[in-house]
């Protein structure tokens, strides 16, 4: 029942709705101005290591084994306007810089700890961002980076069949099915 | 002529240009009528404007996994330039976008806001569908006479009874029965379930509304159970892409390999009809010209009987441009009213909350189906400020990663906690009826024309005080119901609605008891070309509040049976 997909929260563990996606589940904005091959292979690695300081290994995979950095600049080049293109490619050295700032060293050769203690205070400043800013006002970048983090790690391979559940053919359908904390959510 | 018919014929079928019937689109409707009339023995043409596509050999994403689609679903930057209405709402979507009509090359013109979403192509609109088939009973069929809007229903609950019991048997509609008189019950196989969350808040509003309020699991086409040809829905709820498994309604999966089992069928794609050929002597239409869309040549072709089931908007256009020689505004415009009357089901419209509790419950299985809470309101001794009524579609679920988890930003902590399902939350959203209002229309637009310079329809049609107030209406009945039935943080929303939106175009060419004000007659026959039949959702007299398509097949399946009998006993 597709309509019912209308339904679904779209909130995305950001407190905002989904960036380049604002109708609803699908629509991606254009990016006629960028697109393509804009990002260096160091951004790609850069976007790695924040989306695995957002969702990093445990005993289960973590972003980077779901290729997250390429993830996410296909998912920029592609679905992104313009405005929000610009808007995440400043916030690289945007938040490279907050880094230096906290912690007096570039993101990359900051520790797991410096990192999530730099993502985590990102994180307060992009929900005041989105709490507080009018429709047409830009989003701020860290929310774009962990949403797409979250899309892209919970729909891959690793992350919807490792960490959560994934039955590629149900058969059936329970509707009171036991459930105990713990259990692993279903992939979509 | 042979060869110049074209490359596409693709069955056994010889190939030729004159045929007992023509049957003009290949959705539901059309592929009703394809199978009804070869199965009585007619040769039929079956004429699809789009381009071919084969039952699971050309549903080329339904074996993929989530994760082989490289946005995830979501569609690219020149997806979203090349399908701007597709855009517009839930439409779009990676797996799907090739099963919409090109935009660019079919144009149309919104006087007033109207969506129009085609899917021009073997099969048409069957292989998108929503699969919600409810019948409709007397309190829809009489409704007009009752309340004195439009015309009235040539036909009542009893004529189209059995048509219904007829094709639920062949089409697999799965549902519960309830024994509503206004809902009836049909030939069912085995209900799906609701599940933990849904049946509670049904038990509780049947206490609370005192049994005159019902939430019921929905009726839909997907197999509980296998029938000869088809396997059962697998709950993989991909209905869209095409089902390899045949496990939902539609042309390729139903009445295509029925029909083409007769070996009476011939399909021929790329066909666009650009006009039923009418001779005004014998007052009776001869064939139709086709414009072959891929080589832009032109043929005719003749038969003894027409059936337009191109769909609602797209039948009336064709009947438009037909015998405008004696009718400047087409075949059947004698009456005044082909092209008027457009209706759609308004929604939009609902409300969610979230539920307490059921934290050791969760579902299995992914179902392509919901809940429906039929219609409540104008019903016995309830009363509204408005005529008519509506039903609600909804479903109940555990929320996923895609939730907000406020007091985790990053890290370990966040990702275990969004590794587990979230609490239930439920949602539904209504279906209101939308009058027949005259003044609601299409026509030629003036300027625009396709990429094959023909020209396109120009939609002048809205919502009218009927309709704003049911909204109204159906955002308060289902708060209070939902809070009534103990769901939390209730909160309702209004996305408004452009006709069309609710993909249940109907009404351009209106059923009726007199040909000076409806286009058709009771049997679906175009009054001023009796072997001429329209039984898509052009012929709707009124639009009810139940999803129409399974109207649409009793309606076809109905006026074939008369068809055939009538050029038997040579009166057409």
């Amino acid at each position: 029942m597709e309509r019912r997909e209308l339904l679904k929260m779209i909130a995305l563990a950001t407190g905002s709705v989904f960036i380049g996606g604002e109708l609803l589940l699908s629509g991606c904005k254009n990016s006629p101005a960028l697109g393509g091959s804009t990002f260096s292979e160091d951004d790609i690695k850069f976007l790695d290591e924040v989306g695995e300081t957002i969702l990093p290994k445990t005993n289960t995979p973590g972003a980077k084994d779901a290729a997250i950095g390429s993830f996410m600049t296909l998912m920029v080049n592609d679905c992104y306007t313009p405005e929000d293109q610009k808007v995440f490619h400043a916030g690289i050295a945007q938040l490279n810089e907050a880094c230096n700032k906290m912690h007096s060293k570039d993101f990359m050769s900051a520790t797991a700890e410096q990192r999530a203690s730099l993502l985590t205070s990102l994180d307060k400043e992009a929900r005041e961002v989105a709490s507080s800013k009018k429709k047409e006002e830009p989003n701020h970048y860290f929310t774009m980076m962990k949403q797409l983090t979250l899309f892209g790690f919970f729909t891959s391979k690793p992350g919807a069949t490792e960490v959560l559940r994934h039955v590629a053919v149900p058969g059936k359908f329970d509707g009171a099915y036991p459930y105990k904390k713990g259990d692993r959510a279903w992939a979509e | 002529m042979g060869d110049t018919t074209g490359v596409h014929i693709n069955n056994k079928a010889v190939t030729q240009n004159s045929y007992d019937a023509i049957v003009v689109g290949s959705g539901i409707s059309g592929g009703w009528a394809a199978k009804e009339l070869t199965e009585k023995g007619l040769r039929v043409l079956m004429l699809e404007r789009g381009r071919p596509l084969e039952h699971v050999k050309d549903y080329k994403t339904a074996g993929n996994m989530p994760w082989d689609f490289p946005h995830r679903g979501r569609t690219t930057e020149k997806q979203r330039a090349d399908y701007p209405v597709i855009h517009r709402g839930w439409a779009a979507s990676e797996a799907v976008m090739e099963y919409w009509a090109n935009e660019k090359d079919n144009p149309y013109v919104e006087k007033k806001p109207f969506t129009w979403w085609r899917s021009y192509q073997m099969g048409g609109r069957s292989l998108l569908w929503g699969r919600q088939s409810y019948r409709w009973s007397d309190l829809d069929f009489e409704a007009n006479a009752k309340d004195g809007t439009g015309v009235d229903w040539p036909i009542r609950y009893k004529d189209i009874a059995p048509w219904y019991d007829y094709v639920e048997k062949f089409a697999g509609i799965s549902g519960s029965r309830e024994g509503l008189a206004h809902l009836p019950d049909g030939q069912f196989l085995p209900p799906m379930q609701l599940n933990v969350v849904e049946k509670d808040v049904a038990a509780r509003i049947k206490d609370h509304y005192k049994g005159n309020r019902h939430l019921i699991i929905g009726r839909v086409a997907n197999l509980t159970e296998a029938i000869p040809g088809r396997t059962a829905c697998q709950f993989r709820n991909r209905c869209w892409e095409g089902c390899p498994y045949g496990g939902y309604f539609s042309t390729q999966s139903s009445t295509l390999p029925a029909a083409m089992a007769t070996g009476k069928l011939t399909v021929r794609p790329y066909s666009l009809v650009t006009q039923v050929l009418y001779d005004k002597d014998s007052k009776k239409a001869t064939g139709v010209e086709v414009l072959d869309t891929e080589t832009n040549q032109t043929y005719t072709f003749s038969s003894n009987i027409v059936f337009l089931c191109a769909s609602a908007l797209n039948s009336a256009w064709i009947l438009m441009r037909s015998a405008n020689g004696i009718w400047p505004g087409g075949l059947g415009s004698s009456s005044g009213e082909l092209g008027h009357n457009v209706m759609d089901h308004h929604y939009n419209i609902g409300a969610s909350g979230t539920v307490d509790g059921f934290e050791d419950m969760y579902v299995y299985g992914r179902r392509a189906n919901g809940f429906y809470i039929p219609r409540f309101v104008n019903i016995g001794n309830d009363k509204r400020d408005y005529l008519r009524g509506f039903g609600y579609q909804g479903g109940a679920g555990r929320s996923n990663w895609r939730r907000d988890v406020a007091e985790l930003a990053v890290g370990a902590a966040l990702k275990d906690a969004l590794t587990e399902p979230g609490g239930w939350s439920i949602g539904a959203t209504g279906f209101g009826e939308i009058l027949p209002y005259h003044e609601n229309k299409i026509s030629f637009s003036a300027t625009v024309t396709d990429k094959w310079g023909l020209p396109v329809l120009e939609m002048d049609a809205e919502l009218k005080e009927n309709e704003f107030r049911m909204r109204e209406d159906i955002k308060t009945e289902l708060k209070a119901m939902f809070e009534a039935a103990g769901v939390k943080n209730v909160s309702t929303h209004d996305g408004g609605h452009a006709m069309g939106h609710g993909i249940h175009e109907m009404g351009t060419a209106r059923m009726g008891r007199e040909a000076r004000t409806s286009v058709l007659n009771g049997n679906n026959q175009v009054w001023d070309a009796r072997n001429v039949f329209v039984t898509d959702g052009a012929c709707m007299t009124s639009s009810a509040c139940q999803n129409p398509s399974l109207t649409y097949m009793a309606l076809t399946a109905r006026a074939a049976d008369f068809a055939v009998s009538e050029l038997k006993k040579g009166n057409i």
